[in-house]
């Protein structure tokens, strides 16, 4: 299990915008009626959304009001799932695969690379605020080992000097472009395909 | 080598692009009112000829899971529920299938509902693959938009609605009555079974729960007929499966082969070797973390299948091969898979919430050498008490690798750990030790 501790600093109040309110509501006419607490996981992205990649108390109250529940289920939910941050984690949220197929490959200096630009500790905001990383564990995109996620996008088939040039590239606040690194065509082998070669030389 | 045309996933690498044009051209939802007019049982029995099981790991069989769903709907709906919360490390088949076969899942997602009787399919994906959980959502808009599902779905007369539900990166989910709890808006915390989903799932009504890509396979195999599907592999053992061949080889891929492929192949031919050569390969995960490694000596002449890894004590799991040379540490390897388990446990049941702390902790010990020599016993036993005493599964996932690493390297571990304990001849005080290990008899 993980630990996981809301932030220090909290805002008094939170509310969805109207766009998160069409979406959240949206959600909700998923589930069957009286099933709403469904939406529950959906929402608490919607909020961490509208507010900076984190999710403060206060949107967690206000959700649980919104979906009828009580707060403390919304609280178990958003400390369950380590997806939800509960503390600012700024715009370009980092999060290095370790875990063994990754490592094998390299993983340890991908980690190397974000102390070097963004922080010398794990969830800890670079100086400017707009940053920060941690290692997580498998991302599910093993053949494309060593890889990284910056918010929703993957960055594949890494080594050190990419990864530091990524990190540039989203420390001036570029949007680096995502996908394999090493130019191959997704999960495909690389310069050694045997399979499906009509289509490919089709 | 399987050939090209016996392949399901045409469109694997996305060298044709995933959209309805195109995927109609591979031949998806040509014929689908058709194969749902032959009615349930006909698609159940073609399901059940295949002899396809279950691609998520267990590898129950598919035809078998949908003929527990009750005959008759009663007051309670019935629900169709996707696992695609792919998150076993060396595995990343899923995720292929749904940003580049999404039709394939979808079409897939309209026959077993009709099977089962279900007019609303969940599809779970784990929070990570956003990405490609839109560009499924796009090509679920696009069939709605062209009434292959929705109202009379591809004119079978059956109703249904997709709703893609996104996970929020809790391994545990993938386990399948967590991810009921996860759909219910609750912590994923694993349910006691029985009652099973067939009967008691979703809301308390009957759910059938399949993998991606079992379910992405089925109209394929309803098209060219369950004997096609059955005349692939071996006996019990069908068919062809994606395998992600990752870690130390030159060419890491994912790539559809026959069931009961030899692993030598796998590794040599589509993955370009391992790194420093076939004699530099230390050991191979077989079927994704959960699964316990095979040494080398056993890799020459292994086939990839359900039963035969069942014969060496591992097991097909996902598909998911993680390669490991002799430049790593194969103790700190197996460490960072604990170091995973002690993560991602849902912490209900003591002996897994505890242990697997415990089995991560001692192996980073060991594998810097910091263990004496009754350790290595101690940890068997501790991967022991947490097999066979939780709720779900993760317990024997969590200590299967743990206990493969001591079956075959643990002449290795004490090699690095050789040192006798400070107190040796203490262990009659009974709160120094515990006293099952005491128990010879136990």
């Amino acid at each position: 299990m993980s630990l996981k501790r809301p932030a220090k600093e909290q805002p008094e109040n939170f509310e969805f915008n109207s766009s998160s309110l069409e979406a959240a509501n949206n959600i909700i006419s998923k589930y069957p009626k009286g099933r709403q607490q469904s939406a529950v996981m959906a929402l608490l992205y919607i909020a961490q959304k509208q507010n900076n990649n984190w999710i403060p108390l206060a949107a967690m109250k206000y959700i649980a009001k919104f979906l009828d529940m009580p707060y403390i289920k919304v609280y178990e939910v958003a400390t369950f799932y380590s997806m939800y941050n509960l503390s600012p984690v700024g715009k370009y949220f980092v999060q290095v695969c370790t875990t063994t197929p990754c490592m094998i490959r390299g993983a340890n200096k991908l980690v190397e690379a974000c102390k070097e630009k963004i922080s010398e500790n794990e969830s800890e905001l670079s100086n400017d605020k707009n940053c920060s990383w941690m290692e997580v564990e498998c991302l599910g995109a093993c053949v494309n080992a060593p890889m990284m996620q910056i918010n929703d996008d993957y960055y594949e088939d890494l080594d050190k000097e990419k990864t530091l040039k990524i990190l540039d590239q989203i420390l001036k606040g570029e949007t680096p472009k995502p996908g394999s690194y090493r130019g191959r065509l997704n999960n495909a082998p690389e310069n050694n395909r045997k399979t499906l070669m009509d289509i490919k030389n089709a | 080598m399987l050939k090209d045309q016996d392949r399901i996933f045409q469109n694997l690498y996305n060298d044709l692009g995933s959209d309805l044009i195109s995927s109609q051209k591979r031949g998806d939802w040509v014929n689908t009112k058709e194969l749902t007019n032959k009615g349930r049982d006909w698609i159940i029995n073609e399901i059940k000829d295949s002899q396809l099981r279950g691609r998520g790991g267990a590898g129950f069989p598919t035809g078998l899971k949908w003929s527990f769903a009750p005959k008759e709907v009663g007051s309670r709906p019935h629900y169709l529920v996707v696992n695609a919360d792919e998150s076993e490390p060396g595995t990343c088949k899923d995720r292929d299938i749904l940003r580049f076969e999404p039709h394939k899942l979808i079409e897939g997602c309209l026959i077993a509902s009709y099977a089962v009787q279900a007019h609303v399919c969940y599809i779970y994906i784990r929070g990570e693959y956003f990405v490609d959980g839109q560009k499924l959502q796009a090509a679920i808009d696009e069939a709605y938009e062209k009434k292959l599902i929705g109202k009379n779905a591809a004119g079978t007369g059956w109703d249904l609605d997709i709703y893609i539900h996104y996970g929020a990166g809790a391994y545990i989910c993938g386990e399948e009555t967590a991810l009921l709890e996860s759909i219910e808006g609750n912590k994923g915390q694993p349910r006691l079974k029985p009652p099973f989903p067939a009967l008691i799932g979703l809301y308390g009504c009957p759910t059938i729960i399949n993998n991606v890509e079992t379910l992405a396979v089925v109209p394929t195999i309803l098209r060219k007929g369950g004997k096609w599907f059955s005349s692939l592999g071996r006996e019990k053992n069908t068919g062809t499966k994606i395998f992600c061949i990752s870690g130390n080889v030159n060419n890491p891929c994912n790539v559809e082969e026959e069931m009961s492929i030899p692993l030598k192949e796998l590794i040599e031919v589509h993955a370009g070797g391992v790194i420093g050569g076939w004699e530099n390969l230390q050991a191979v995960i077989p079927g994704g973390s959960s699964m316990p490694l095979i040494p080398k000596e056993k890799c020459e002449t292994l086939t990839m299948d359900f039963d035969s890894l069942m014969a060496e004590k591992s097991g097909l799991g996902t598909a998911g091969i993680v390669v490991i040379n002799k430049d790593q540490d194969i103790i700190k390897c197996m460490a960072r898979i604990a170091r995973f388990y002690k993560h991602e446990s849902c912490g209900q049941c003591t002996p897994c919430r505890e242990g697997s702390g415990w089995m991560w902790r001692m192996l980073e010990r060991m594998a810097r050498g910091e263990a004496s020599k009754d350790e290595i016993e101690m940890l068997g036993d501790v991967t022991k008490q947490i097999e066979g005493h939780t709720i779900c599964a993760f317990g024997e996932g969590s200590s299967w690798p743990v206990q493969g690493l001591l079956r075959h390297f643990k002449d290795e571990i004490k090699k690095r750990n050789n040192f006798d304990p400070v107190i040796k001849e203490n262990k009659e005080i009974p709160y120094l030790v515990d006293q099952h290990l005491l128990d010879k008899n136990a």
